[in-house]
């Protein structure tokens, strides 16, 4: 896995910034492989409502995730001004759909809280972290391991 | 020492190889008709796997190919009757030596209990009086390696140097090669040059120079043979230490590792000339015309065939839109990159390709140890041994070929009381072979045993709660039982097939390689699994097809006709089922979008065009597609290393455009859709 790359010291980390739902999150940039426009998926059947479905990534299938949908907030109407996020996680390349990338952003890691026990809405299973900003921004850092469907069918 | 790792994995390919040609010699010894020469092979073999590991210090392996090499040599010179409690041993011993040689691979001490027990079993054989000179012959080698720490102060060494014309012809030059020796110490060096003929018998093209170098080196006498190294295959060469203080033996160690040489060399003629002999037979099949290339530059060739493929549609595909198809020049011209992009193709495939023999080789040693453990004399007969299977095939068969010996020995085959009392030979047969069969591979597993006891298996199942009791299943269904995942005939947990794992696992593993596993059991005559796999991994000529808004890929293989049926060839049955009727038969109708959960179409189901497909297990059914648009080779991209499985589906490609198709897998889509839920349920669940 691909360490976080370009800190220098200690501490700091970068993360790529994206709105969903007029909320920010972000995902450590050591994770994401690259960013595109939306293009038409190829439909899985007997997919989870959150697997819009398989792109082509330069001759590599890649399945695209929904995180509207995943984190509860209904399925997204993609267009081409949505954003897929190429991101690597275990060996394995998921495209994750979101409204629009926003920054690049180096987040101390004394900015980093764990997320507040918010008894059983559906997005806080995938947070793993709050990152909280001066001027009270608050950033919400994507567990991409949670995210991901597991294998479908078997263990493949 | 980058080099020596280097060489060390070319040692242990190697080794495979020799491997191999072991347990296929020692097979070919058991039978009367075998000549002389298979023994020998069967002792190089041996010899060079020795001599390989001493140079790598590889010391349990040396001690133990050694005393296998002298049961050998006893063999070979009739000293020894080849009988089959001989052979037993030899065969336990060979697969202890690969055994010996995967621990020395991993670099991880072997269990010393095993050849123990097998070292003294070969001293048994040994003849009492040749147990002398057969460790005369071995401690050479051994100590040859200990050499650079005793010899400090440097010893003087004979170095008899004689090129073959091959030497000169290969652009080889004597005196550079003494030169280098030269860098190595004091070289006293010496032409002979009696052997030159007179004048008149003189040929320019042959060679009678010969050099004699007296050298005084403080390294090994490998270090000498290194520099030797590229031109060992084309010059007689000896290289022995000045015998003063050490055992005299040692001088006439021969240097050449990979040839064969008498057990206990007794004077210097013997040394070499057997060098001569050896090398040439036991080198043909390697170094002729082959080389060996890291499966990592092939796999990428092959992913850049891949991608020119879809290139290639994608350029046809824009030249049709821009109607420039007509133009035969533009026509000729693409017609050529494709045949050509299907030459390079197939020729890559035929560099994957690999015999399955070397599966099946191992399969021998399967049976010999379930045999073993089950107290069931096995005979294994292996059939189709050079039938050729992409290479990422063959390894991945390995297991679930394993796990079918196991199981058609342990549950197929009776045991000897009841094969007698049945009239059979005591010893079961079990019969591995392979072939192609129209663009597949298959292979299958049969035994002669008793056949799958129906009774038995679904009283099983529904004591397990796998199906409702009382469901009236056929005999096939039956036998698809043993598939289902926690399914155990066996009565109690035995340790070789019964590892909580069954043949679930196998039919998984098949199934992730594309292939399909079936089961064909005659009560009291024996079962026969037969595995169909695909060919390649990489490509599949597929029919596209179009459902609802999405274009889906059928593999050509299923497909037997396509037709647009009129009304008088369907008939409905009962709300949902269609039924078509081809030629006499009745064949279900199964509507792919529905399948597939795809938004239906405002069409009517007869409007449709209908595939009929027989899928391996020789069922029938029609397709139900919208629309059929082409036929064309596409590029297998794995769904489940992204994604997973997806139930009907087998794998992806790209299209010509770039998007992504699904194709679809007519066996699961047959299976599932079976009428009654409770054995599609079934089907599901053993599918995985």
């Amino acid at each position: 896995m691909l360490q976080s790359i370009s800190h220098n010291s200690v501490g700091k980390s970068d993360v790529v910034a994206f709105k969903l739902a007029d909320q920010d999150f972000c995902i450590d940039i050591g994770l994401v492989r690259e960013i595109r426009g939306w293009t038409p998926t190829t439909v899985l059947p007997h997919a989870p409502d959150y697997v819009k479905g398989v792109i082509n990534l330069r001759g590599a299938v890649v399945t695209v995730v929904d995180l509207s949908a995943r984190l509860g907030f209904g399925p997204a109407d993609p267009s081409p001004r949505h954003v897929v996020i190429i991101a690597m996680h275990a060996g394995r390349v998921v495209g994750l759909l979101a409204d629009l990338v926003s920054d690049i952003v180096t987040v101390n890691d004394e900015h980093m809280q764990s997320v507040p026990d918010l008894a059983s809405d559906p997005s806080r299973e995938f947070i793993s972290g709050m990152i909280t900003f001066d001027d009270g921004r608050i950033l919400r850092k994507i567990d991409l391991e949670q995210l991901l469907p597991a294998s479908q069918g078997g263990e493949a | 020492m980058s080099d020596l790792d280097e060489f060390r994995d070319m040692f242990f390919v190697e080794c495979d190889e020799l491997l191999e040609v072991l347990a296929t010699g020692l097979r070919r010894m058991e039978d009367p008709l075998s000549d002389k020469e298979t023994v020998h092979g069967v002792f190089r073999a041996v010899h060079s796997i020795k001599g390989g590991a001493a140079a790598f210090a590889l010391t349990e392996l040396v001690t133990f190919a050694h005393r296998f090499e002298t049961v050998l040599d006893q063999v070979r010179s009739d000293r020894l009757k080849a009988t089959s409690q001989v052979m037993s041993v030899m065969h336990r011993c060979s697969d202890c030596l690969s055994d010996l040689v995967s621990a020395a691979r991993q670099q991880r001490s072997p269990d010393p209990q095993k050849s123990a027990v097998l070292l003294v079993e070969l001293e048994g054989l040994l003849a009492p009086e040749e147990e002398a000179p057969a460790d005369f012959g071995f401690v050479p080698i051994t100590i040859a390696l200990e050499e650079p720490d005793s010899t400090e102060f440097g010893e003087i060494y004979n170095i008899r140097f004689t090129p073959h014309a091959d030497l000169y012809r290969s652009g080889n030059e004597p005196a550079a090669l003494l030169n280098a020796l030269r860098k190595l110490g004091e070289a006293t060096v010496q032409i002979d040059s009696a052997s030159i003929p007179p004048l008149k018998d003189w040929s320019a093209e042959e060679p009678s120079l010969s050099w004699q170098v007296e050298l005084s080196h403080s390294g090994s006498k490998d270090e000498i043979a290194t520099v030797f190294d590229f031109v060992e295959d084309c010059c007689e060469l000896s290289i022995e230490r000045k015998a003063a203080e050490m055992h005299p033996a040692l001088d006439q160690a021969p240097l050449d590792m990979e040839a064969p040489t008498k057990a206990a060399p007794t004077d210097e003629g013997a040394a070499t000339p057997s060098t001569a002999e050896g090398t040439p037979s036991a080198r043909d099949g390697a170094a002729g015309a082959t080389i060996r290339v890291s499966l990592d530059r092939v796999d990428r060739l092959m992913n850049m065939i891949g991608e020119m493929v879809i290139k290639e549609a994608m350029l046809s595909q824009v030249i049709r839109t821009a109607s420039l198809n007509e133009d035969p020049d533009v026509s000729a011209g693409l017609d050529a990159i494709r045949q050509l992009a299907g030459d390079i193709q197939e020729s890559v495939m035929a560099i994957r390709a690999q015999p399955l023999k070397l599966v099946f080789q191992r399969m021998h040693r399967i049976a010999r140890e379930t045999s073993d453990a089950t107290g069931k004399p096995v005979r294994m007969v292996t059939l189709g041994e050079q039938t050729e299977v992409d290479k990422t095939v063959i390894e991945r068969l390995v297991d679930p070929l394993t796990h079918m010996i196991r199981n058609s020995i342990d549950h197929g085959l009776e045991d000897a009381l009841t094969r007698q009392r049945r009239g059979k030979p005591q010893e079961g047969t079990i019969t591995l072979s392979a072939a192609h069969r129209s663009g597949r591979v298959q292979i299958e597993v049969s035994d002669d045993g008793g056949g799958i006891d129906r009774a038995r298996v679904r009283q099983i199942a529904e004591e397990k709660g796998l199906i409702a009791p009382g469901l009236a299943l056929t005999p096939a269904e039956i036998d698809q039982l043993l598939f289902l995942p926690g399914f155990s005939s066996k009565q109690e947990v035995s340790a070789l097939s019964g590892r909580g794992v069954g043949l679930d696992v196998v039919r998984r593993e098949i199934m992730a390689l594309g292939g399909r596993v079936m089961i064909n059991s005659v009560e009291g005559k024996g079962t026969t699994f037969s595995i169909a796999l695909p060919l390649t991994l990489a490509v599949l000529e597929g029919m596209l097809i179009q459902l609802g808004d999405q274009t889906m890929v059928l593999p050509i293989t299923a497909v037997q006709e396509t037709l647009r049926p009129s009304a008088s060839m369907l008939h409905s049955v009962g709300q949902s089922g269609r039924l078509l009727a081809s030629r006499g038969e009745l064949i279900p109708v199964i509507d792919l979008s529905g399948v597939f959960g795809l938004p239906r179409t405002e069409l009517e189901a007869d409007d449709g065009i209908l595939i009929v497909v027989e899928t391996d297990s020789q069922r029938r059914a029609a397709f139900r597609v919208d629309a059929i648009f082409d036929q064309r080779q596409v590029v297998i991209k794995s769904l489940e290393q992204n994604y997973g499985r997806v139930p009907g589906v087998s794998a992806a490609t790209i299209l010509g455009d770039g998007k992504i198709a699904l194709i679809i897998d007519p066996e699961e889509i047959v299976l599932s859709s079976s009428s009654d839920h409770n054995r599609a349920a079934m089907v599901r669940a053993a599918n995985g």
